[in-house]
């Protein structure tokens, strides 16, 4: 049996399993950690940093760290606040994410963080990187100008030889997100909806489906981001 | 030796400029209306999937993007094999009416109360500082209140039938992606009063008798004031019926003739051209096979009440028969005329919204068909400012390879142009000095067209005009800028 132990995030006093991840056991205590690259089950990327928190005065990723005795957490501090905002301020910036005519609107991960974090100008001057769409594939229509580098796809999206269909290219600023268009020939209906339910951007589309969900029966129409964590509380 | 050009430079939203030039004995020389609307939708729409397409282009304005809205899903219903109009389920079909006609409804109670009536209402040549909806809402308060209220009204059902008031969703191609759930038909059938499709249709019929009482008694100033012979373009349902959604192109020239019937608007590039001239950035539409001389024609509500044979709608009807009785039924050729036509239109609107209203087709689940892909679809809606073209072609990849539109107001360009020389010679020929009034006299000629230029802009009375009155040597001897 796993070792109990006991810790506080923003002075609540949390009891856990030693060495589950810190972001999971915030959210199984109903406090919201944001993520982007995170998903449960799935091994951490540490990719986005969104999940930043202070842990005993040092910055840290709650999605790669697995709690301890004792450990005191800073969640939800205007310092820590701020630095998520700019995070999310970054991640505008280096893509081209223009939410009025993208059909992931109001299920956008992303875009729920701006909203969240009250984002209104970005403090950074755009980037206004150029990639090509990747259409050619039956099942997915790639908008690498929308990726956020979580590798969600990288990790999740594989055949069943447990070949990823999607992989980085390049590096720094020339990095983009990449599908294997000869594999992607024959992806399944089943992870070509489990590549854009995954993706926290409008990156990844399945095809010729577009807006067929309508406004206010969208995940963030009329809750904010989190608000499922934070509800279990409730 | 290597010639750069880039033209236009930048885009202008909501600016006119005319210019107007005199000879050496005051005559009006030359006129010009000058639009600088390149947008650029046409170019940056290329490469994107298509489906993005309806969300996507009706950004181009925030008064009627239904109407660009519409006009996308339509091209890309042909596209995704669903056919044109009437190949739609019924619930796909008769929500996207409901979305067209709640537009109609807000677009047009918004341009003559809001945009127009000051003109009317408070006259052409009352003092600026309140020949504006302020101005109207202080000396016609009720007036005002219904006013803001029947475009409330339309922007609900708006907000009902696409998700949003401004900028929704609802129509993809093949169809719709919600039906009208009971209660919230009964919000817009049944509502509080005044909020209630009954008011709003009995609003809508007093705006006509407004008219026409306002009509009766300044009937010289508004038969003559732009006054000329024009051909008429618009969208008529097969049978002839006015229909703001779907139909046909049909054409008739300044006496009645039809010079262009029953055509599938698929072809319309066989048979409309587009002519462009240096000083504008708005491009010039004509019959082909009519030419550039004569074939250009005016679209709107004066346009669809003179190709269409009756509006099937009864009160509307009435006020359609009392109307066409003005001019014998020939075709109305008189621009101010362009009101009453509206307001019939408002009335029709309100009417076919109750219909569908009580429709039990807006209640199913059915919202959606698709068939044999095609690479190119047109589609075509009469938009409250006129005929509306939308032409997408696509590749193996679903991506947009070529966007054409032809929006409403650039089918108007010639007879705006036309009004304008007709108002300015009436008014400025033999004048040294612009009076405002005269000014404002040019902008209530451009102003019955209800163009796009407008819609941003006017809202408080101040249309961004700028009149330039030139000698004959070029030299400016007066310049207005509202």
């Amino acid at each position: 049996m796993s070792e109990k132990i006991k810790f506080t995030i923003d002075g609540k006093e949390i009891e856990a399993e030693k060495g589950q991840l810190l972001v999971e056991v915030a959210a199984e205590n109903g406090i919201y950690i944001p993520v982007l690259c995170h998903w449960k089950g799935v091994h951490p990327a540490g990719s986005c940093r969104i999940c930043t928190v202070k842990i005993n005065g040092r910055f840290m990723a709650s999605c790669t760290t697995p709690v301890d005795a004792n450990m005191v957490v800073e969640s939800n501090t205007p310092e820590i606040q701020d630095l998520r905002k700019a995070i999310i301020e970054m991640l505008f910036v280096e893509g081209n994410h223009f939410c009025p005519s993208c059909e992931k609107s109001g299920d956008c991960d992303l875009q729920g963080l701006g909203y969240r974090y009250q984002m209104m100008v970005p403090r950074f001057p755009y980037a206004f990187e150029r990639r090509e769409l990747e259409a050619s594939t039956p099942k997915i229509f790639l908008e690498k100008n929308r990726c956020i580098f979580c590798k969600r796809c990288v990790r999740m999206i594989k055949d069943e030889e447990g070949r990823s269909y999607f992989a980085f290219k390049g590096r720094g600023k020339h990095l983009e997100i990449n599908l294997d268009t000869k594999l992607a020939e024959h992806m399944s209906e089943e992870n070509a909806r489990l590549a854009m339910k995954i993706c926290p951007v409008g990156a990844i589309l399945r095809k010729e489906v577009g807006f067929e969900t309508p406004i206010g029966k969208r995940k963030y129409d009329h809750v904010p981001i989190g608000s499922e964590i934070e509800n279990l509380q409730n | 030796m290597q010639k750069v050009t880039i033209e236009p430079v930048t885009r202008v939203e909501g600016h006119g400029k005319v210019t107007i030039h005199l000879d050496d004995n005051l005559n009006v020389a030359q006129t010009r209306l000058h639009i600088v609307e390149f947008r650029g939708f046409e170019r940056f729409v290329q490469g994107r999937p298509y489906w993005e397409a309806p969300v996507l282009v009706q950004r181009l304005c925030g008064i009627c993007p239904v109407s660009h809205h519409l006009a996308a899903a339509k091209a890309l219903d042909v596209i995704v094999g669903a056919g044109t109009g009437h190949g739609l389920t019924a619930t796909g079909e008769k929500m996207r009416r409901l979305m067209h006609y709640g537009q109609m409804f807000q677009s047009h109670s918004l341009h003559f109360f809001h945009l127009s009536a000051p003109d009317f209402l408070l006259g052409y040549d009352s003092d600026p500082a309140t020949r504006n909806v302020v101005g109207l809402a202080v000396k016609f308060p009720e007036l005002a209140t219904k006013a803001v209220l029947m475009r409330k009204f339309g922007q609900e059902v708006i907000h009902f039938t696409a998700g949003k008031k401004i900028h929704g969703t609802g129509a993809i191609p093949g169809g719709i992606n919600k039906n009208l759930p009971i209660e919230e038909r009964d919000i817009l059938l049944k509502g509080a009063d005044p909020l209630n499709i009954d008011t709003m249709i009995q609003w809508a019929y007093d705006a006509v008798q407004l008219f026409k009482d306002y009509y009766m008694n300044n009937k010289e100033f508004v038969d003559n004031f732009a006054h000329f012979p024009s051909n008429h373009f618009s969208l008529v349902r097969k049978d002839g019926a006015l229909d703001f959604y779907h139909g046909v192109l049909r054409a008739v020239d300044a006496e009645g003739k039809r010079i262009l019937d029953d055509v599938d608007y698929q072809d319309y590039n066989h048979y409309i051209e587009e002519e462009v001239r240096s000083w504008s950035y708005m491009k010039f539409p004509y019959l082909k096979h009519i030419g550039k001389e004569n074939g250009w024609y005016r679209v709107g509500p004066l346009a669809r009440l003179n190709t269409c044979d009756f509006i099937p709608s009864k009160l509307a009807q009435q006020e359609f028969e009392l109307y066409k009785a003005h001019t014998n039924g020939k075709p109305n050729n008189y621009c101010l005329h362009t009101h009453w036509a509206r307001l019939i239109e408002l009335l029709h609107a309100g009417e076919v919204i109750k219909e569908l209203l009580l429709d039990p087709d807006l209640q199913k689940d059915d919202l959606v068909i698709k068939g044999t892909k095609l690479h190119k679809g047109v589609g075509l809606i009469e938009a409250p400012r006129g005929t509306l073209f939308h032409h997408y072609e696509i590749n193996d990849n679903d991506q947009i390879t070529l966007a054409n539109l032809i929006v409403s107001t650039t089918n108007n360009n010639e007879p705006m142009n036309r009004s304008v020389n007709y108002v300015a010679k009436k008014m400025m020929t033999g004048q040294s000095q612009i009076t405002e009034p005269m000014k404002n006299a040019v902008e209530i000629a451009i102003r019955a067209y209800d163009p796009c230029l407008s819609c941003a802009t006017h809202a408080m009375g101040q249309m961004p005009l700028d009149i330039k009155l030139f000698n004959v040597n070029g030299e400016i001897v007066d310049h207005y800028r509202s």
